[in-house]
């Protein structure tokens, strides 16, 4: 029997105490499910969570932005396009264009939003195969020069969990070519695209590299115990990579 | 209910109390609307007067089979009668209310209940599962919980019939679409195919919350003058005469189409429901509250207001309508869902519509409580209801339905799979074995489900310690300090027609086991047991023997039922379904950190097979795939299965296994392969001296379903400390192999060796191959 136990309480955070001044928000809407999971991923990580309402009209001072999976407004429309018209909504979109540069990751239905809101290029559509899929998924980290991937080496494999209906990622040639030249693909599927994904891509991030969107879950790989094959944590890394952003490391 | 016509329609519109009593020769279609003369005969006599239309329409539906459970009330008292007071002491709630409570400690309590949506998914698989999942979880919330997951057991047809996979993919998206979109993660469940569900399909659904519990709340309705509110979705003609017509009559093929009676879910609106209705809770806004499920606001609505002490008045124009055509009548027994009642107090209403417009969501005040004792409802002013609500609620009709044991019984008892047609050419040889072994995995029971489970969100919520294909769900629910619930279902119609005295035992006996699998401690019991009609005498003889043997047997391992659900009438002609009781177990872990994973994960450690294992092959998975149903169904031991938990559960929290997985369909060779298969790690394993020691020959050890039994994996360090517990304990444990990581096989020394790609590809393809 191994000593330490299968499930551990929450392992301490990276480097303690000042970490817990990063305020970082996490916004609900309506039919958003996986708040509390990315809430609970940044206090892991020593951070502070802050609870965002996709009805406020101040970003509350937060310094990073985290919009969690889910089905937003039932998904109804299409993924993301009703709730790209909150009133907080349009804070994220003036934030992340400023100067500031405000980081914000969209994670499933938040990468929906973040394209619906034009701060990501292309779309999603159904799944290829038209299920819902759950997998643990392997991505190649194929750019770790982001605010929420530097944690990272470039090429790394991570496995995190996968879980979307509508996770099919889309755009015209020409968007893809240019995302591909500007090093902005993210991540990448490893061991079979999951759902018809153009050029495997998992995730992307604007050219500025604050804001990043991705469709499996990292938020759900935080925890010995709880994330893929009972021990993966290898989510992790994008909350440490914000933090150090924020604290100027990178 | 499609069938009334528009005539009878406006009946009701016009039919007032005042009315029925001055045209008491009116003729209304109780017949239709499924009463029985006698119950209506008992409706006259309880109001003294004819009904009126709506009257007729709340007593029709309340009264049926699904809401009064007429046909099984006087078997399920045992249920509360064998308990003793050390099984209550944990229980908070009991059997009655939406679904029981057990207390977890440390001020937390835990409910969970399982439900059937048989009908309705047969009719309409993607709505019938869909809104299986909705109603189970509003009864959860409806206890003052958060729901935190739900399970799924389900029974379809042939595999390979082509109607099975409209069932399929449509009761599989159902679960997945409503479910997915509620943030609950679906952690385990059932898979069975089998003909004899062609026609009725199972489509069980099960969902737990967690509480603190100061947070419990009750459907009730008391405090006069308390307000009377509808809250959610709107009432629309869905679902209309849903409960009372699909779920008590058998389907027949000469009737119209049943179509339009299946409710339609909206699992965003519901998921809004549920954080609405936490935030009342937190705020102590509601005195009581009620879903609206089977029979709407006909079962909402007499329900509050019996359990209350007063009475209750509303005014149905009130209610907000999607079709502004509905009668009152239809009105009242509508099912759409994602729909709540509460009562709340006056000084709470201004706080309660703030709650309200935060998330949404349409109300609309109906009345108040009242202190006659009676429920009055009333359209434009006019009185339309006027009862005592416990007689629609309540004193329903009670029948004792007779019952016979089967002429056909014996002779099925007889008819053992040993030395039977089927049983001719049994594997021998390594080689047949080795084929048999194969093909058991790649069969339709015993394949792996991940078609299915890769179609619902196990992560979401973050609280998944383990879920299927595990042996039990477990979930974190306190983060500090891991204290946490494990969840099992299970169920064998075979077993339990062959004897379903002890059939409904093993199916009690195998959730327990694999709770106790999983490292928990079992502490309550949840059940929906499916029959076919209970008008059939030998059908009432099994439900009444199930029920008999399910509460003999909750009283021996000392485990309460809390709550659960009566699917009657599940018969295609005269051929009902497999007596089905599917049992769930509750239980416990102090620190979920403990709990057993079923797969083998270190190399080097010793495999160990616990009990002993007999000649059992009739009713059995292998008997199944020859064709073969017939003989004893195994020996039911349930002192043996709670040393068995017990030794699970201590290794489990003294650090002395690091995996177990229990034998049950199957036997031994789907253990050892799903034990394999789940990290990739093989084993080297000798069976010898275990088939030697209990006088059986391999192919018997392999797949033999003898109860009582489970393999572990043991650390070497453990293992004196892990064989001296068994010794202590009198409890037999051979040690039988060795896990092999490197070797990427299942290798049964002398026998053979399968390698893991090659179990894999059996054991991954079939459902794949089938459903696409």
């Amino acid at each position: 029997m191994t000593e330490t136990p299968l499930i551990g309480s929450y392992p301490s955070g990276p480097a303690g105490a000042p970490l817990a001044g990063a305020r970082i928000g996490v916004v609900t809407f309506p039919g958003t499910l996986d708040d509390r999971d990315a809430a609970r991923a940044v206090r892991v990580s020593g951070a502070t969570a802050v609870e965002l309402w996709h009805a406020d009209t101040e970003l509350a001072d937060v310094d990073a932005v985290i919009i969690p999976g889910g089905f937003s407004y039932g998904d109804y429309l299409r993924a993301g396009a009703i709730s790209r018209f909150a009133p907080l909504m349009g804070k994220i979109v003036d934030a992340a264009n400023s100067d500031a540069k405000l980081p914000v990751l969209g994670i499933c239905n938040g990468f929906q939003i973040l394209t619906e809101a034009h701060l990501l290029p292309g779309s999603m559509i159904k799944n290829d195969h038209l299920k819902f899929l759950c997998r643990d998924q392997v991505l190649r980290v194929e750019n770790n020069t982001t605010a929420w991937t530097n944690a990272y080496a470039a090429g790394q494999d991570i496995t995190v969990p996968l879980k979307n209906q509508d996770g099919q990622y889309i755009a015209d040639e020409k968007t893809l070519d240019a995302l591909e030249a500007e090093g902005l693909v993210t991540f990448r599927y490893m061991g079979g695209n999951p759902n018809g994904s153009r050029r495997d891509i998992a995730g992307i991030s604007n050219a500025a590299g604050n804001v990043v969107g991705l469709m499996p879950h990292p938020e759900h790989a935080v925890e010995t115990g709880y994330g893929p094959g009972h021990t993966g944590t290898d989510g992790l890394g994008f909350f440490a990579s914000v933090l150090n952003t924020l604290l100027g490391g990178k | 209910m499609a069938e009334i016509s528009t005539e009878s329609a406006q009946k009701f519109n016009i039919d007032t109390v005042e009315n029925a009593a001055a045209t008491p020769d009116v003729e209304l279609p109780w017949a239709e609307l499924g009463l029985k003369q006698n119950e209506y005969d008992d409706v006259v006599k309880v109001l003294g007067r004819r009904p009126t239309g709506a009257e007729l329409a709340m007593y029709s539906v309340m009264w049926s089979e699904h809401c009064s459970y007429k046909s099984s009330k006087n078997h399920l008292r045992q249920f509360g009668e064998k308990v003793t007071e050390e099984m209550k002491k944990d229980m908070l709630v009991g059997i009655g209310e939406n679904a029981g409570v057990t207390n977890l400690g440390d001020g937390w309590a835990v409910t969970f209940k399982i439900e059937s949506h048989n009908s309705p998914s047969f009719v309409e698989p993607y709505q019938g599962a869909a809104t299986g999942i909705g109603g189970i979880v509003r009864d959860i919330i409806s206890m003052g919980a958060r729901p935190v997951a739900v399970m799924d057991p389900l029974r379809f047809g042939a595999i390979d019939h082509p109607d099975t996979a409209r069932v399929m993919h449509g009761a599989v998206a159902g679960i997945g679409g409503y479910g997915n979109s509620l943030g609950l993660p679906n952690i385990g469940g059932e898979m069975v195919f089998d003909p004899i569900y062609q026609g009725n399909p199972l489509v069980n659904a099960l969902a737990v919350g967690v509480m603190r519990h100061e947070d419990i709340r009750l459907a009730n309705a008391s405090g006069l003058g308390n307000k009377v509110v509808l809250f959610g979705a709107r009432t629309g003609g869905d679902g209309i005469g849903g409960a009372s017509v699909l779920a008590s009559e058998s389907f027949d093929s000469t009737k119209p189409s049943k179509r339009p009676a299946v409710q339609v879910g909206d699992p965003f609106a519901e998921k809004v429901l549920i954080e609405c209705c936490l935030e009342l809770f937190k705020g102590s806004l509601v005195e009581g509250i009620q879903d609206l499920g089977a029979a709407g606001i006909s079962c909402a609505t007499s329900e509050l207001a019996s359990n209350g002490d007063g009475g209750m008045e509303v005014e149905l124009t009130s209610v907000l309508l999607r079709d502004p055509t509905l009668t009152p009548g239809e009105i009242l027994m509508s099912e759409s869902q994602e729909r709540m009642m509460a009562v709340v107090s006056p000084e709470n209403v201004a706080a309660f519509e703030a709650v309200m417009d935060k998330w949404a969501v349409e109300y609309s005040w109906l009345g108040e409580v009242t202190g006659t004792g009676r429920l009055i409802i009333k359209w434009e002013g006019e009185v339309i209801v006027d009862v005592d609500p416990r007689t629609v609620a309540h004193d329903g009709p009670v029948y004792d339905r007779p019952y016979a044991r089967p002429e056909w019984q014996d002779a099925l008892q007889a008819d053992t799979f040993t030395g039977s047609v089927q049983d001719a050419g049994r594997p021998a040889t390594a080689e047949e074995l080795k084929a048999a072994v194969l093909e058991l995995m790649a069969s339709p029971n015993m394949c792996s489900k991940d078609w299915i489970t890769n179609q619902y969100d196990r992560y979401v919520g973050g609280n998944t310690a383990m879920a299927f294909p595990d042996d039990a769900g477990v979930i974190r629910v306190d983060e500090e300090t891991g204290l946490g619930v494990a969840l099992a279902t299970d169920a064998n119609g075979r077993y339990t027609f062959l004897d379903p005295y002890h059939g409904a035992q093993l199916a009690l006996a195998e959730a327990y086991r694999n709770v106790a699998t999983s490292g928990a401690i079992p502490m309550a019991v949840s059940d929906c047991l499916n029959f076919g009609s209970p008008e059939d005498p030998n059908v009432m003889w099994q439900l009444a023997e199930a029920i008999r043997g399910l509460s003999d047997a909750c009283m021996e391992l000392g485990i309460p039922v809390t709550g659960g659900n009566v699917s009657l009438y599940n018969q295609t002609g005269t051929t009902p379904i497999h007596p089905t009781p599917v049992v769930a177990v509750l239980g416990k872990f102090d620190d979920v950190a403990r709990r057993t994973p079923s797969g083998w994960a270190e190399d080097g450690q010793a495999i160990y097979l616990l009990g002993t294992t007999a000649a059992e092959l009739d009713g059995s998975e292998w008997a199944n795939l020859r064709g073969h149903l017939g003989g004893a169904a195994p020996a039911v031991d349930l002192k043996r299965e709670r040393e068995l938990g017990e030794i699970l559960i201590n290794a489990s929290r003294d650090g002395m296994i690091d995996s177990a997985h229990d034998l049950s369909e199957g036997g031994l060779a789907a253990a050892l392969v799903e034990s394999s298969l789940r990290n990739n790690t093989g084993a080297r394993v000798a069976l010898d001296e275990v088939a030697a020691r209990d006088g059986v020959d391999i192919f018997t050890l392999l797949f033999s379903e003898t109860q009582g039994r489970a393999i572990v994996s043991v650390p070497r360090s453990e293992e004196v400390r892990f064989n001296d517990m068994c010794t202590a304990r009198h409890f037999p444990v051979s040690r039988i192999g060795v896990v092999d990581a490197a070797g990427g096989a299942l290798d049964l020394q002398g026998l053979f060796s399968a390698p893991l790609d090659q179990l894999r590809e059996a054991h991954e393809g079939t459902l794949t191959k089938h459903f696409g």
